[in-house]
């Protein structure tokens, strides 16, 4: 099987290679996002000038572990007029499309595991898992199918909120899917493919190569339309608990919560990746900061972004956020997608 | 028989038997069940499946579009509808006469399993447009689809106009006002209930 490398020359990625590439997503990401939420309430505690989690271990850092053993501990409640069998599979959809759609996004730098090492030494381990020619639409198609879970889990539960989450499920993540595709297709057409390798050495001429100086107005479309797609604040409708409880998670407690919760962290880490490899130059070298540390830290800022945005924005409502869609953004992309053609034809 | 165990044992003959049988499964429970929520459920993870096929016949873009536009966009429509059923109870069937159904049925896909069979046999099969090495699968769809089918696919794009401006129409009757308002003002809530009254 013919597989695209990198940069140059790089050993062969073997079978062996993408299942640890696999499992060290899985941990890593898994892992992330139980510290994401640390930070996240520490983030937003030094916004609105609180503490934050303090009590367990220093700085409040063991409060990850006290959590997780709350998760892992809870009473696993499923509503007597529930559908039980789609209750329980669908936080397994959000978790499984959220780290499959990370298969498609270059995650960590790719290295060799040392010769030393029994079994596993030379293997070669590729920083994208599965390096996928339209590597861009893979990731939003199964970010798309990734709806499938709240929907399915508010529809499932026998409730009435859980009802309207679902309702509301489908139409966030459909209209914004819309924006998002459209946003990226400008710099689709700049770069003449949908490989997110071709994107990374589209802008390794340095900083003035990056696709944020030729698309600014894509690049905050597709922000936007990403904090809807992962269900951030200010676009949170599907969970908003001061108007319909929690949404599509209402009747979840325990682990079951706790898988939406990760697939959500994971999504944010794909949209932070998919933007900073799309428009901020992806993993290539800055100066003499190594690319691998780069897009650690263009990544870091996006997951930053968001949390303060989630301090800064209130909730919108829900026909504010059809309007923002279809009135405002939609037109804006399409224009610019015209605009980026006629520029390109002349 | 052999070379049926001897393609199971390939990789690309495991996926496609295993990808069959998991679609057929599924696509059965769409059928017979009587669950709303089964039959949405199904359907959709069988649409994910055949993207499978795309993916292991290397045309990466189709299974992507594939991915994209049922599982994403038709089937989150569907479920749109599905929010007006009560998704936890099961759906009492109107059952017409089973012995039509089952002839009409059966017909069809004997027919179907004709069509495709037919060339297959003949093994006259020929890739008119076979893809380019060291071109993707995007470029390929991009060609053929703007020279041999470029009237088709803008009768197409027109036919989609078409309806979206009809879909427009129909649904922007009082665009230009907001419900919430017309709501607030007891005159406007007149209005609407006697348009109900109308229908």
């Amino acid at each position: 099987m013919e597989t695209t490398t990198l940069i140059g020359q790089l050993p062969e990625v073997t079978a062996a290679g993408v299942a640890i590439k696999a499992i060290l997503i899985l941990a890593i990401i898994s892992a992330i996002a139980g510290f994401g939420t640390y930070l996240e309430r520490k983030v937003l505690a030094f916004m609105q000038r609180r503490l934050g989690p303090t009590h367990v271990g220093p700085y409040g850092l063991l409060q990850i572990a006290a959590d997780g053993i709350k998760l892992f501990t809870k009473e696993d409640i499923v509503p007597q007029h529930a559908n039980s069998l789609i209750f329980k599979v669908a936080p397994v959809i959000t978790a499984a499309t959220a780290f499959i759609a990370l298969a498609g996004v270059p995650v960590f730098p790719d290295f060799t595991i040392p010769e030393f090492i029994p079994v596993l030494g030379g293997t070669f381990v590729p920083s994208i898992a599965s390096d996928v020619n339209v590597g861009i639409l893979f990731v939003i198609g199964m970010m798309a199918a990734g709806l499938y879970g709240p929907l399915l889990a508010g529809m499932a539960q026998a409730n009435k909120w859980g009802i309207i989450g679902a309702a509301r499920t489908a139409i966030q993540f459909l209209s914004y899917e819309v924006v998002t595709g459209l946003s990226l297709l400008a710099p689709i057409m700049l770069v003449g493919s949908l490989s997110l390798i071709d994107f990374n050495e589209a802008q390794s001429g340095g900083i003035t190569s990056w696709f944020i100086w030729q698309q600014p107005v894509a690049f905050v479309l597709f922000l936007i339309a990403g904090f809807a797609e992962t269900n951030r604040t200010p676009f949170d409708l599907l969970e908003h608990e001061a108007e319909v409880i929690s949404g599509y998670a209402t009747e979840y407690s325990g682990m079951r919560w706790g898988m939406f919760f990760i697939g959500e962290y994971a999504n944010m880490i794909t949209i932070s990746i998919l933007a900073a490899v799309v428009f901020l130059g992806g993993y290539n070298d800055f100066g003499f900061i190594a690319g691998w540390i780069m897009i650690l830290l263009k990544v870091a800022f996006f997951f930053f972004l968001m949390l303060w945005v989630r301090a800064a924005w209130p909730h919108v409502r829900p026909d504010q956020l059809m309007w923002l869609c279809w009135k405002v953004l939609m037109p804006i992309a399409v224009i610019n997608v015209v605009v980026t053609g006629i520029v390109m034809m002349v | 028989m052999e070379n049926f165990l001897a393609s199971l044992f390939t990789f690309q003959g495991f996926a496609f038997y295993l990808f069959s049988f998991l679609t057929i499964i599924l696509f059965w429970i769409t059928v017979m069940s009587n669950n709303v929520l089964y039959a949405m459920t199904s359907l959709a993870s069988g649409m994910v499946l055949i993207s499978g096929f795309f993916f292991i016949l290397g045309a990466d873009f189709l299974g992507v579009v594939q991915l994209i536009v049922y599982v994403g966009a038709i089937m989150a429509l569907y479920s749109f509808a599905m929010m007006f059923f009560d998704a936890t109870r099961e759906i009492k069937e109107k059952n017409t006469n089973g012995a039509v159904v089952f002839v009409l049925g059966g017909l069809s896909a004997l027919m179907l399993v004709l069509m495709f069979a037919a060339p297959i046999h003949s093994e006259s099969i020929q890739a008119l447009y076979p893809m380019h090495e060291g071109v993707g699968n995007a470029q390929d769809v991009g060609i053929v689809l703007f020279t041999k089918y470029l009237v088709p696919f803008e009768v197409a794009a027109l036919m989609l106009l078409v309806a979206m401006i009809a879909g427009i129409i129909l649904a922007g009757k009082k665009m230009d006002q907001s419900l919430t308002e017309i709501m607030d003002e007891d005159a406007g809530e007149d209005e609407i209930l006697t348009q109900k009254d109308e229908k």
